[in-house]
């Protein structure tokens, strides 16, 4: 019959138009400001870096080693070292970044940043309202904007969150084992002969 | 030089202006929505006599780029080369560092690779078949139905490795994260509901009678021409020469998997169109058995290195089947942490170089059908 084609077409354009009213699975689409589509765990837009704590200042991963510097394809990320130091979660001294910029324009999503990291300092944000109406300013992101607590880094990635606390915390076990063994050795000997040295610590990290 | 010369430089004439041909310039605002690329065409009235085409709009060092960066550091920038298909050119730059350094990849990395990339295989040909019928003027639902299956592609993409195109997923030796089980289910899911999807788009198109009398017979590359010419892919196939570097090579794991390569006759469109149909079932073949396969172990050989990565002196050229033919890096290491010299042997530009022949004689609608029907991206092809 003529036109039985474009009957079964409208057909189907309606019972989905009428159906998209009854059954959720028939909408394709979110209303997107005041709906959103579910977040996906892997995602990854901009990076961040994650603090420990609730002071992000001293709670601060990063140790300005400026490997993620060095290695960043389009070179978007800018570091400077700062002159003092601050204890690291181990408790070791650190140095830290006095500065730490990234520009959103340049930067291209790769991830490279957080698989060089060495430290489990800098993490891929899930969030992409990124945009701004001040071109340059708005768009260089410094390390205030940057630093994110860990309790946020877990409410974005779980899975991976979890992985890296559990590598941190045995980490730091390992340290302090092994300052509790030199700790000891070195009372020891101390008890043996007054004079000898203390041996080091805090050989499980290392800065650059 | 004079300002009339520097002009006559920059952009020589085709023809020249005393006879009845017509000089227009084809873009180079998207003349077929595949990119900025411009075709310098002297029409005898409706007819093609001569076509020059002209590239470089999109060019943005990236061979240079290469050689400056890290090896891992040009991985992301593959991604932007054909960035229809970042996995396969991923895998292509992976596979070359890979025989540089002699790494070895293991066992269960190596299907997770076959997966990804015939994943994009798929995607890549749905989209191919669904801009070429846009460019035949069915604008939209054609195009929405390719569309639609590789959504479902994408999404895959994005939760296994975060993102939907730029995906950066392959490392030397190995790749970046280990898939879940619950992503290899869903992608079990999305390759079972495939077939209908190609189903559909046949029973849609194949027969049509439109499609039939604008592709049939148009842009036809000669066998010998296409051999000559250097085209690899599905252009080269549609000519009928069987040459797939799965098939070559044995790359990967690629010979422990049954899967046949269509050939074409006539190599005109409508036979590129139809390879790419056909391929779209052999992939989603090569699909079904290795997410049957698939073993479990590691992804990444434990001895890679991600910092600090230099591969001894020498040269290597590593070359997988891309979606659009022959993709090939070749690398010359000095023992440095970036490569002393980095190239890249894309398809589509060296499928591009056959446009003229094939368009001579043909009206300027075919023009636009016909470089469609070649599947470039410019991307690639301007680097």
């Amino acid at each position: 019959m003529l036109g039985e084609g474009i009957l079964k077409g409208l057909a189907e354009t309606a019972r989905n138009f009428a159906g998209s009213f009854v059954s959720k699975e028939r909408l394709t689409t979110v209303q997107y400001p005041e709906e959103r589509a579910p977040a996906i765990e892997a995602s990854r837009v901009f990076p961040f870096l994650v603090y420990d704590g609730p002071e992000w200042e001293a709670g601060l991963r990063c140790v300005a080693c400026q490997i993620c510097e060095k290695e960043c394809p389009p070179k978007c990320i800018y570091i400077e070292k700062s002159k003092d130091k601050k204890p690291d979660y181990v408790g070791k001294l650190q140095i830290y970044p006095a500065r730490f910029d990234i520009d959103v324009s340049v930067c291209m999503s790769c991830q490279i940043c957080v698989e060089v990291c060495p430290f489990e300092a800098i993490k891929m944000d899930t969030e992409f309202e990124l945009a701004t109406d001040d071109r340059f300013g708005g768009l260089l992101h410094d390390r205030k904007s940057l630093a994110k607590s860990n309790e946020y880094y877990h409410t974005i990635h779980p899975t991976e969150a979890a992985e890296v606390d559990a590598r941190l915390a045995e980490e730091k076990a390992k340290v302090e084992e092994k300052a509790r063994a030199a700790a000891a050795a070195a009372a020891a000997k101390a008890a043996e002969a007054p004079k000898s040295e203390a041996p080091k610590t805090g050989e499980g990290t290392e800065a650059q | 030089m004079s300002e009339l010369e520097l002009e006559s430089w920059n952009r020589p004439p085709v023809v020249d202006m005393d006879g009845d041909l017509l000089e227009v310039a084809m873009g180079p605002h998207h003349p077929s929505t595949h990119g900025v690329f411009r075709m310098d065409v002297a029409l005898d009235g409706e007819k093609i006599v001569k076509l020059k085409p002209v590239f470089g709009y999109l060019h943005r060092n990236h061979e240079k780029l290469g050689e400056g960066n890290s090896y891992l550091a040009s991985m992301p920038y593959t991604d932007r080369l054909d960035y229809i298909c970042s996995m396969t050119n991923n895998w292509a730059y992976a596979v070359a560092v890979e025989k540089l350094a002699g790494q070895e990849v293991p066992e269960r990395a190596e299907y997770v690779r076959v997966i990804v990339g015939e994943l994009t295989r798929v995607q890549n040909h749905a989209l191919s078949v669904g801009f070429l019928i846009q460019d035949m003027g069915a604008s939209g639902t054609p195009l929405m139905y390719a569309f639609k299956a590789r959504e479902n592609i994408l999404d895959l993409f994005e939760s296994l490795s975060g993102s939907r195109m730029m995906c950066n997923y392959f490392r030397f030796g190995g790749l970046r994260v280990d898939p879940t089980a619950e992503w290899l289910d869903r992608t079990r899911q999305v390759v079972a509901e495939l077939p209908q999807f190609v189903d559909e788009f046949e029973q849609l198109l194949v027969s049509n009678e439109i499609l039939m009398a604008r592709t049939q017979g148009v842009g036809v590359l000669p066998k010998e021409l296409a051999r000559n010419a250097g085209a690899t892919g599905p252009v080269l196939r549609a000519s009928g020469i069987n040459y797939d570097i799965r098939k070559v090579d044995h790359y990967g794991i690629y010979d422990r998997f049954s899967f046949k390569v269509p050939l074409g006759e006539h190599g005109d469109v409508y036979d590129r169109f139809m390879i790419r149909l056909l391929e779209l079932r052999q992939s989603i073949e090569i699909l079904e058995q290795a997410l049957k396969d698939i073993p479990g172990g590691p992804v990444m050989d434990p001895k890679a290195k991600i910092r600090n990565f230099r591969p001894k002196a020498g040269e290597a050229y590593g070359r997988i089947e891309a979606p659009k033919g022959e993709l090939g890096f070749y690398l010359i290491s000095d023992g440095g942490p970036n490569p002393y010299r980095y190239r890249v042997r894309p398809p589509s530009f060296v499928n591009l170089t056959t446009l003229e022949d094939m368009c001579l004689g043909h009206n300027v609608a075919d023009v636009v059908l016909i470089l469609g029907s070649i599947d470039i991206v410019l991307g690639e092809v301007d680097r």
